[in-house]
């Protein structure tokens, strides 16, 4: 319903891979991304809180690397891989993901508004970095903005999801070598 | 009457009942919200500080491809907010605040006309083609300007500047009791101007509903209920003719717990076309057009014996509350809240106090995250440091000196305090800063040159006022009670409606909590609803951390009702007075048969589906409601705070290197979301004492319209916090709890002020104004040259 | 905050690119990572009638040193892969430019963001422009007319302009040789920040005494400056405190929001010091 285009602008079609879902938007091009996968996709999971990169709070993955989608246009990201936060929990059960627990356990949110830009910028982190320090966290978590939580248990949350997935993997690898 | 001890959910962490759709990303803001045939507003702002609106020229706006509708103040014929004081024009002058600009305008930002579009790119195409034509007005940016004896008024009716000027305490004989006292210390204070600054800025989506007749608002305020009755008459419609639904919130810290002009605009744009109109702020409206906060002046005394006692405090207090006072609390909120609140936690036998709120050509202002006492506290802070360092006493004895010991203790505001663990907190949060270790390693670090420094605030915080404490300030519009419904379906499942709205506190939680501990029910059973004002009667929302104490108690007070009711229906069942059954785990049990028990899906059978067994004194249904008010001087939460800090000789930076709180709260009724609240808090009242400041040039230009001016920490510069409770339970709210909502905001910037001039003191320094920037310490440190000294 | 049409081009290639802007002239822009002209276009700041994508240009992508010994970085390189290179890529000597990726921005500024970009964008503090004055980088464009190095003494014109002309876009970036002494260091208020002052030092050394070496500002001038007033200190065997003291006298920083001429003449002092020691330690 969002009639995205007037006279003055260009319109093209453009097809968007979210969540491996392959989706079609008729676009203009000055559309940022963030706007397109909010209003026309309908994900409304990423926010929007300052449209110049700084706050974070519309931090996606792109082809599995936080980025900004305020700082990028929807026609930019043709051909790439674009997660949000609506891929983190089980798709059939809706059951949370270890880092979405981990954020819950240590009460890593509060307004909750910017909270999927820290998930996305942990999870593309963490994928990168399994064996990142608490010091490595905190420093990739001044990224993002939080007005509510004094970042120290986001810091924790994502401290702990690591430590899980190390101990997880650890324990993973000894069965293999057991077996 | 409930159910065992332990089973007990309050003063348990509950994983919150928020978390799980937030972190899904299935929160629903407002920006989430989409409407079938929906257009997007914009607003035309001002681009002068000050002046005269001789000509606004939409013609070539409406002429933009995809442009709808502009409209000016005359297209729209509104109401005006106005926030009204009972007291005398010589102590409160109001001020007119227009939804649009009619004639003149009062800073830079401010709305003179609204934009519709069919997308939020094409509003902002239309902004582009509006021409506004303005006769510039000297404008006043500052204190000085504002106040000197022939300015130029912001307001006409406004002479001097001066909205409001009240010495609302004078102990007689004040003056002998400076000019004999041993020890007198001053201090001058300001504090920057800061925007409260929720990540979610502010929006609404507003629609007529032909059905019901109604204008549906939504929209993200602290206030609902507020939002509609001055949309009501702002808009000319019976108040029953508006609905305001709050949809989660991304923050509010008292931004959004005032009426903002755009929402009704917004409003009335939808009616003009008929069709839904949506509004969402953009950040560079949001940090230099909304509502800011913060800046204050304070000239102030303290006179001591030799044993470093107070005898008196003296203070005159300037805030500087912008263009317009705001609704419903009016520029007397900031010189109120200090003039009432300032001698604090100490005994102060005498006191003094002038408040002013002066107009001036910048953003209005709104009541931020501790309303003047982050302020007032960093005054009396620095007063005591003063007074130990003249005393040649140390830091922490001064305070446990002068702290109230004995309650309730009735202090020379006319205020009486509850109990508080005032010096327990001091000296527990002195200890914890000692054992970790930090006066040894300051010691040493001195004898190495460096910079460390121990700084302390002690405080307390009035929550939970009642419509008494703020009938005290004479606010015309009184907030103080809430109200909480409380009903039981067939299934056993239960909905709590209240009048507070929660944008991050939890609410979801701790409000299922009470209910499921009053209830002796499955928190699962439980789900509350808040935020939309055709669900309850009314409200007065979240602010003042007034929440958990008066919305908490108010939502006791209706689940014991309910209680009561499930009781009486389980008692005629069984033929037996109600005292001899008790609630337990959904269930109705006697007394005397441990074995016998109805369950409330059986009860609520009967109270709604079989209801001629009821008896004729019991009505079907199973609802209640209760009304909660605080009618003494409300509660006090106390904390004390310690901070470590160094300053970098090399880049004047301040980093905090340790940082301790010890908080009585009363009954917390959820301890992580109590942490939450502190740290949350924290890092807001370092923002405030180390980073954010939007100052304003000599044209009234704004300097800060990004986050790149506006420098909000992130989690580099916000340390960890260790917190250690007290508990003092509250003897008059429902459940124990005081207010925990602000405390960390208004203890974090006094302490901070006096570590860093604690790390100062080898130079003679100090600084009193916030926020303390690089530059500043760096100057502090440097020392001055012999011709630089007089 | 949304921005001003405008027509978008993808281009195919490095021909094709320098062909559509030199048709285009001044109403286009090049767009590669867009960290900073998307969010220039949001605040309509920048309102660039056609943007023409190079990102699809994957020739510009490339880190490695090559025959001649110097460390060419493709213009669409990330600050990410540079800042994670392998040691085998990167080589030995050229550290100090993987290190200096930690002060830009945050995470997601620099998975986007690419050297090119910030070359060209020219703002006075950044970190890419103050390594490319310091290590006397060669500038590697395109146009129409043909491919040209630009020395990076001579590149940099002043605030966000540059020798590059409105047809013309960069292909690499060239560090001639190895700088193994050398860092960069920088002060914000907060983490993230454009620098108030940003240092860089290339230290010359015997294998155990300075010898001599290159000292670079950014922040306080228009564009990145060399100092040869501390430079000459070095040369001359003073101390590394002599030498940012040098500096600070040299320079005439602005005064404006960031700081006061003084504070930056301070800071000066402070980081260069650092980045000396930081330099010799390496």
């Amino acid at each position: 319903m969002n009639d995205t285009t007037g006279p003055g602008d260009d319109v093209q079609l453009i097809t968007l891979d979210v969540n491996g879902t392959s989706h079609e938007v008729i676009t203009a091009p000055r559309r940022t991304l963030v706007d397109v996968l909010r209003h026309d996709l309908r994900l409304t999971g990423t926010h929007v809180g300052c449209e110049h990169g700084i706050c974070g709070a519309c931090t996606v993955l792109v082809d599995g690397l936080p980025v900004r989608a305020c700082l990028m246009f929807a026609a930019q990201a043709e051909g790439a891989r674009i997660t949000t936060v609506e891929s983190l929990a089980d798709p059939a059960t809706g059951e949370l993901g270890d880092l979405q627990r981990a954020f819950t356990a240590h009460h890593g949110l509060q307004c909750g508004f910017c909270t999927p830009g820290f998930l996305m910028l942990a999870q593309g982190f963490l994928a990168e970095r399994p064996e990142a320090t608490k010091e490595d966290i905190r420093e990739v978590v001044a990224a993002n903005l939080c007005r509510c939580t004094g970042y120290q248990t986001i810091v924790e949350a994502i401290d702990a999801c690591a430590t899980a997935r190390r101990s997880q993997r650890a324990t993973g690898a000894e069965e293999e070598s057991c077996n | 009457m409930t159910s065992a001890k332990d089973d007990r959910l309050v003063g348990r962490s509950v994983a919150r009942r928020e978390d799980p759709r937030l972190l899904s990303g299935r929160g629903r803001f407002v920006d989430d919200i989409e409407l079938p045939g929906m257009l997007h507003a914009q607003f035309v702002r001002s681009t002068v500080a000050h002046g005269t609106i001789t000509e606004i020229d939409l013609s070539r706006v409406r002429q933009v491809p995809g442009v709808l509708a502009a409209f000016t103040a005359a297209d729209l014929e509104l109401g005006d907010i106005t926030a009204q004081l009972g007291r005398p024009l010589s102590e409160f002058v109001p001020t007119a605040m227009p939804i649009l600009a009619r004639d003149r305008v009062r800073y830079v930002g401010e709305p003179v006309a609204v934009v519709v579009a069919r997308d939020p790119y094409l509003a902002e195409d239309g902004l582009e083609a509006a021409r506004v034509t303005y006769a510039p007005l000297p404008p006043i940016t500052c204190e000085e300007q504002a106040l000197a004896p022939d300015a130029p008024r912001v307001h006409a009716e406004a002479a001097r500047n001066t909205l409001v000027d009240v010495g609302l305490f004078a102990t007689e004989g004040i003056d002998e009791i400076f000019d004999r006292a041993p020890c007198v210390v001053h201090v001058d204070v300001r504090t920057g101007r800061q925007n409260a600054l929720p990540l979610e800025t502010r929006g609404a989506v507003a629609r007529w509903d032909d059905r019901e007749e109604q204008l549906v608002l939504h929209t993200c305020t602290q206030t609902p209920h507020q939002v509609r009755t001055v949309a009501a008459r702002c808009l000319r419609l019976d108040e029953r003719a508006v609905r305001v639904i709050v949809p989660d919130m991304g923050g509010g810290f008292g931004l959004k717990c005032v009426v903002g002009r755009e929402e009704i605009a917004t409003a009335a744009a939808a009616l003009r076309l008929g069709r839904p109109v949506k509004w969402i702020e953009d950040r560079k409206d949001a940090l230099s057009a909304s509502f800011l906060a913060r800046e204050q002046h304070y000239t102030a005394r303290a006179a001591f014996d030799a044993d470093g006692r107070i005898l008196g405090l003296d203070a005159d207090v300037v805030c500087d509350m912008g263009a317009y006072s705001c609704y419903p609390f009016t520029a007397g909120i900031e010189p109120l809240m200090a003039s009432a609140e300032m001698p604090g936690v100490y005994k102060v036998p005498a006191y003094r106090v002038r408040g002013r709120a002066i107009t001036t050509n910048k953003a209005p202002t709104a009541p931020y995250r501790g309303v003047s006492r982050p302020q007032y506290v960093m005054a009396v802070e620095r007063l005591m440091e003063r007074a130990a360092r003249e005393l040649r006493l140390d830091p922490v004895e001064i305070r446990r000196r002068n702290v109230i010991t004995d309650f309730p203790y009735t202090g020379v505001n006319n205020i009486t305090y509850d109990p508080g663990s005032y010096l327990e907190s001091l000296d527990l949060c002195e200890r914890a800063v000692r054992e970790a270790g930090w006066y040894d390693r300051q010691a040493a670090a001195r004898a190495e040159g460096r910079h460390i420094g121990i700084g302390y605030s002690c405080f307390s915080e009035r929550t939970g006022y009642g419509s008494a404490a703020f009938a005290q300030r004479k606010m015309e519009v009184v907030p103080g009670f809430d109200l909480a419904e409380v009903r039981m379906d067939t299934s056993g499942a239960v909905t709590a409606t209240t009048g507070t709205i929660s944008h991050g506190q939890s609410h979801e939680t701790t409000m299922a909590q009470i209910v499921a501990d009053t209830l002796g029910l499955d928190i699962a059973k439980v789900k509350l609803h808040q935020g939309d004002t055709d669900r309850i009667t009314y409200g007065w929302g979240t602010f003042a951390s007034r929440s958990i104490a008066v919305g908490g108690s108010a939502v006791r007070l209706a689940a014991g009702k309910l209680g009561d009711k499930l009781r009486a229906i389980a008692a005629a069942e069984w033929g037996i007075p109600p005292e001899e059954t008790e609630l337990d785990r959904g269930r109705v049990r006697r007394r005397d048969d441990p074995d016998a028990a109805l369950t409330y899906e059986h009860l609520a059978d009967t109270a709604y589906l079989t209801s001629h067994l009821l008896p004729k004194d019991i009505d079907p249904g199973l609802t209640a409601t209760a009304v909660f008010d605080v009618h003494n001087d409300g509660t006090f939460s106390n904390a004390t705070h310690g901070v470590v800090v160094e300053l970098h000789e090399g880049t004047g930076q301040v980093e905090i290197l340790a940082y301790f709180c010890v908080e009585d709260c009363g009954v917390a009724v959820n301890p992580q979301v109590v942490e939450g609240q502190c740290r949350g808090g924290i890092a807001q009242g370092i923002s405030g004492a180390l980073f954010e400041q939007i100052t304003y040039d000599a044209q009234g230009e704004p300097s800060a319209t990004s986050f790149m001016d506006y420098k909000v920490p992130t989690a580099q510069e916000i340390p960890e916090v260790v917190i250690h409770h007290l508990e003092t339970p509250c003897a008059f709210t429902a459940t124990g709890a005081k207010g925990a909502g602000e405390g960390g905001t208004i203890g974090a910037p006094a302490a901070v002020l006096n570590a860093v001039n604690d790390a100062l003191r080898p130079t003679g320094v100090e600084l009193d104004h916030t926020p303390i920037t690089p530059e500043t310490v760096h100057r502090a440190l440097t020392p001055r040259t012999p011709e630089q000294t007089p | 905050m949304k921005p001003a049409p405008f027509r978008y081009h993808r281009a195919r290639d490095v021909e094709g690119a320098t062909a559509l802007l030199a048709e285009l002239s001044d109403e286009a822009k090049v767009i590669a990572g867009g960290q900073s002209l998307v969010a220039m276009m949001n605040f309509r700041l920048a309102r660039p009638g056609h943007l023409v994508d190079i990102a699809g240009l994957r020739e510009l992508d490339h880190l490695g040193v090559e025959a001649d010994g110097g460390l060419h970085i493709g213009a669409l390189t990330t600050h990410h892969t540079v800042e994670t290179a392998p040691a085998d890529r990167l080589g030995a000597g050229y550290e100090v430019i993987r290190d200096a990726m930690r002060w830009i921005g945050h995470l997601p500024i620099r998975t986007r963001g690419t050297v090119g970009g910030s070359i060209a964008h020219a703002d006075a503090t950044a970190e890419w422009c103050l390594l490319a004055v310091l290590l006397d980088a060669e500038l590697v464009a395109h146009s129409p007319r043909g491919r040209r190095r630009i020395p990076a003494g001579e590149f940099f014109f002043g605030y966000y302009t540059t020798a590059l002309d409105p047809d013309e876009i960069l292909l690499e970036v060239v560090f001639p040789r190895p700088a193994p002494h050398a860092a960069l260091t920088e002060f914000a208020e907060r983490r993230g920040d454009f620098a108030i002052v940003s240092a860089a030092v290339d230290l010359a050394t015997d294998g155990e005494d300075v010898r001599g070496g290159r000292v670079a500002l950014g922040g306080v001038a228009a564009m990145p400056v060399r100092v040869p007033e501390a430079e000459a200190v070095l040369a001359a065997g003073g101390s590394f405190r002599d030498c940012a003291e040098a500096a600070a006298s040299a320079v005439d920083p602005p005064s404006d929001a960031g700081g006061s001429g003084d504070y930056r003449k301070h800071l000066i002092r402070d980081l260069i010091e650092r980045a000396c020691e930081e330099a010799m330690s390496r």
